[in-house]
């Protein structure tokens, strides 16, 4: 049995808000840059629902394309937070607001 | 008048006749603008008298070809189609018939002679480094646009040259631009002529509009000249705030274009710039201010005869101008002291004649003039160039006297061209002057005609008194020089002096080419007045008969050689028989001197009503009020000063720093554009 195109598109979306959310409430860096990769891999299941629906592999050759710069953002971004982590002695996104008038 | 279709030739040879001077200008320009690598001396006068040498040459070449027995009298030389639009087409063509045949001959012989003549006389100018090459590269460029101003096949060309010549004009007479009196003249000059530009420009303006609503747009001469009778005697009612009078289009198209003519060719009102375009170089004041440019006003007015023809009020306005500034200038030319100030007068002065004639229908006559002035006048200013050069750039005649010792070639060929325009045969001037003298007193057409006749004649004996007291006062009389400068009075070079010779030759032969039939007869000579017929195809009137006897002809030309004779003595008695009796007339009526020496204080009177005014307006209400004040204070920095304020007031505190806010506003947008691309 098929599981249908509205549910994916469902469940996609719902993990795609939790990412939205946690990633501009939450303070801790770690954890913005995992619900930035909630974002993206509920995207990636959208890919892949829509890719089965009209049989058409472009959208399954996305989703590799996205995992491959997924990786390469985390790599940046935890490297950046590593960078911060060694200068302030703290992952709170609050306490850099540096760029501001 | 010659039929628009019928009658022309097809050449490419008269594009080179303008192309090649300004080939050697662009060339000149190139070397000294943009390579910055300026020619040496030999250089440039190589490059500049070749290529006008060249343009004499083909120019001669082409008249030759016009003189053809029966051949067509029209060549065209149609390089493209410069403004195609609906049925509607200006070309890019030069057109050589009589009229242009004089002129181009005219241009480019007395301008090669001009250039032969700057050679020696701008050796000595040590001012700038480039400035050799410079002037010579503006004396092409002038070659170039006067060029293309008698060539132009239709009034757009003619513009274009026209504009072109008042630049050159502009640039020569502050050719010397360090001293700022050169060029707050070369500034007058340019500022003057664009009023009379404009009305140059409404008369193209209503001209193509009269001839649009008829269904034969164009701004070709031949084709106007075929469609005008359709137009000429339409009725045009001005704008309200111009009066709303009716006028009668041909009068109305004539009289603007007699605006721009009075700005080039220096009538009442506006000839004021040219006493003072002589800052310039002399061959400049040869080249443009006597010979060439300021004959351009009269060049139009014969090129558009076939509408003056048809204006008999927009003539009148034309002869009576004339004769007014012929007389006005001429009263003051006998009080200057400054040797080109006197011949810029006279110029002012012989141009009115050509107008005269121009106005009373002798459209020859006025081109005789022309040419005849040209060579006499171009000599009189060269020569006064050999003089200013013999006295180590000294001007003014009450410093000189006496010099005909000391200069004696230079006093011969000036002498020359003071009989020439004095109108003492069978010098050139004589024969053009009579012709003009003639015609206005033949002219019943033109309300008052026998004044018009009775002012040139008045005109003639000021021309001849005040030239010849120039003459006496420079080369007679004793010397108010001190020994050791008269000694240091020397010839100029033979570069200066070898153009002078040309030029007294034609001087004193050029005026056969309009010989009058009434001499004609008695020498057994058909046709004697071979320029009147080889240009009485292409001027409306044809062959201009005036209709006088030739017995009353020889009284009339009597009556004129007495007028020069009296002049003449009149000047030998003042200057070299009592020299003290001007000074004791100058005591008795000395209002009336100080009158015509302050030049009836014209430049003071357009000074308090339109320069001042214009100046105020333009620096308390344009520049302080509007530009400074509105523009500037409001508009740019009042936008500035706004903007800083928001910004600092309230703006800035949207950049919180904080990347989580960033981001969120970010998702509001993006749900904001996909819910309204959802709607």
């Amino acid at each position: 049995m098929l599981v249908p195109l509205e549910h994916v598109i469902a469940l996609s979306a719902v993990i795609f808000g939790i990412g939205v959310v946690g990633a501009v409430t939450r303070r801790n860096v770690i954890v913005i840059l995992m619900s930035i990769e909630l974002m993206l891999n509920a995207v990636n299941l959208a890919f892949v629902g829509f890719s089965r629906a009209w049989a058409n592999p472009t959208g399954q050759v996305f989703v590799l394309m996205v995992i491959t710069v997924a990786a390469a953002e985390v790599a940046v971004g935890l490297g950046i937070v590593l960078s911060l982590f060694r200068n302030r002695d703290s992952v709170d996104v609050e306490e850099v607001s540096l760029l501001k008038w | 008048m010659v039929d628009a279709a019928a009658g022309v030739t097809e050449t490419s040879l008269l594009r080179w006749i303008p192309f090649l001077p300004l080939g050697a200008a662009a060339i000149h320009g190139v070397l000294l603008g943009l390579v910055r690598r300026p020619l040496s001396r030999r250089g440039t006068i190589f490059l500049s008298c070749g290529a006008v040498l060249a343009s004499f040459l083909i120019s001669l070449f082409a008249f030759a070809e016009l003189l053809g027995p029966e051949g067509p009298r029209v060549r065209v030389d149609n390089l493209y189609t410069w403004i195609g639009a609906g049925n509607f087409s200006a070309e890019a063509s030069f057109l050589l018939d009589p009229i242009s045949a004089v002129m181009i001959l005219v241009v480019t012989f007395v301008g090669f002679l001009i250039h032969v003549y700057s050679i020696g006389y701008m050796d000595d100018d040590h001012r700038d480094d480039t400035g050799f090459q410079r002037f010579f590269c503006y004396l092409n460029l002038f070659t170039f646009s006067m060029l293309m101003l008698v060539l132009g096949d239709n009034l757009l060309v003619m513009f274009l040259g026209w504009e072109g010549v008042g630049l050159c004009s502009y640039l020569l007479i502050g050719f010397w631009y360090s001293d700022r009196w050169n060029a707050y003249c070369g500034m007058k000059a340019f500022v003057v002529n664009r009023i009379g530009d404009f009305g140059f420009l409404v008369g193209i303006f209503v001209l193509f509009w009269a001839l649009a609503d008829v269904g034969k747009p164009t701004v070709a001469f031949r084709e106007i000249a075929a469609a005008f009778p359709q137009i000429a005697d339409r009725m045009v009612t001005l704008p309200a705030w111009l009066g709303g009078a009716e006028w009668k289009l041909a009068t109305l198209v004539g009289l603007c274009f007699f605006l721009g003519a009075c700005g080039k060719s220096a009538q009442i009102p506006l000839y004021v710039w040219l006493p003072d375009a002589m800052a310039g170089p002399t061959p400049v004041s040869a080249l443009i201010h006597a010979a060439t440019m300021v004959t351009a006003g009269v060049y139009m007015v014969c090129r558009l005869s076939f509408l003056y023809a048809a204006a008999p009020g927009a003539s009148a306005v034309i002869a009576w101008t004339g004769a007014i500034t012929a007389l006005f200038a001429a009263t003051i030319a006998i009080t200057q002291t400054d040797i080109k100030k006197i011949l810029a007068y006279s110029t002012v002065s012989q141009l009115g004649y050509m107008f005269l004639a121009a106005g009373c229908g002798g459209y020859a006559a006025a081109l005789f003039h022309l040419a005849t002035h040209a060579f006499f006048k171009a000599l009189l200013f060269l020569g006064a160039g050999a003089v200013i050069l013999a006295m180590h750039h000294e001007q003014d005649t009450d410093k000189m006297g006496g010099l005909a010792r000391a200069i004696p070639r230079t006093r011969w060929v000036f002498l020359v061209g003071v009989i020439a325009i004095s109108g003492l045969p069978p010098f050139a001037g004589f024969f053009s002057k009579d012709e003009i003298l003639l015609t206005a007193f033949a002219a019943h057409s033109v309300p008052g005609n026998t004044w018009l006749y009775g002012i040139g004649v008045v005109t003639a004996v000021l021309t001849s008194l005040y030239m010849f007291r120039l003459y006496f006062r420079t080369f007679h009389g004793a010397t108010r020089l001190s020994p050791e400068n008269f000694r240091r009075v020397h010839e100029p070079s033979e570069t200066v002096r070898y153009p002078l010779y040309v030029l007294a030759v034609f001087s004193l032969f050029a005026g056969f080419a309009g010989f009058p039939q009434v001499y004609g007869d008695w020498l057994g000579i058909p046709d004697s007045n071979s320029l009147a017929h080889f240009l009485a195809p292409v001027l409306a009137g044809g062959l201009h008969d005036p209709g006088v006897s030739h017995g009353e002809e020889l009284r009339l030309a009597l009556l004129a050689l007495g007028a020069a004779t009296a002049g003449l003595v009149v000047a030998w008695w003042f200057y070299l028989r009592s020299p003290d009796l001007p000074g004791r007339i100058m005591q008795s009526f000395h209002a009336f001197w100080l009158l015509l020496h302050e030049k009836y204080f014209v430049d003071e009177i357009y000074d308090a009503l339109f320069v001042r005014p214009t100046v105020w307006i333009s620096d308390r209400v344009l520049f302080r009020s509007i530009d400074a004040g509105l523009i500037d204070g409001v508009a740019v920095n009042g936008t500035a000063r706004g903007v800083q304020a928001l910004a600092a007031r309230g703006l800035k505190y949207v950049h919180s720093g904080l990347t989580q806010s960033y981001l969120f506003l970010m998702i509001l947008g993006t749900v904001a554009i996909v819910g309204w691309l959802l709607r």
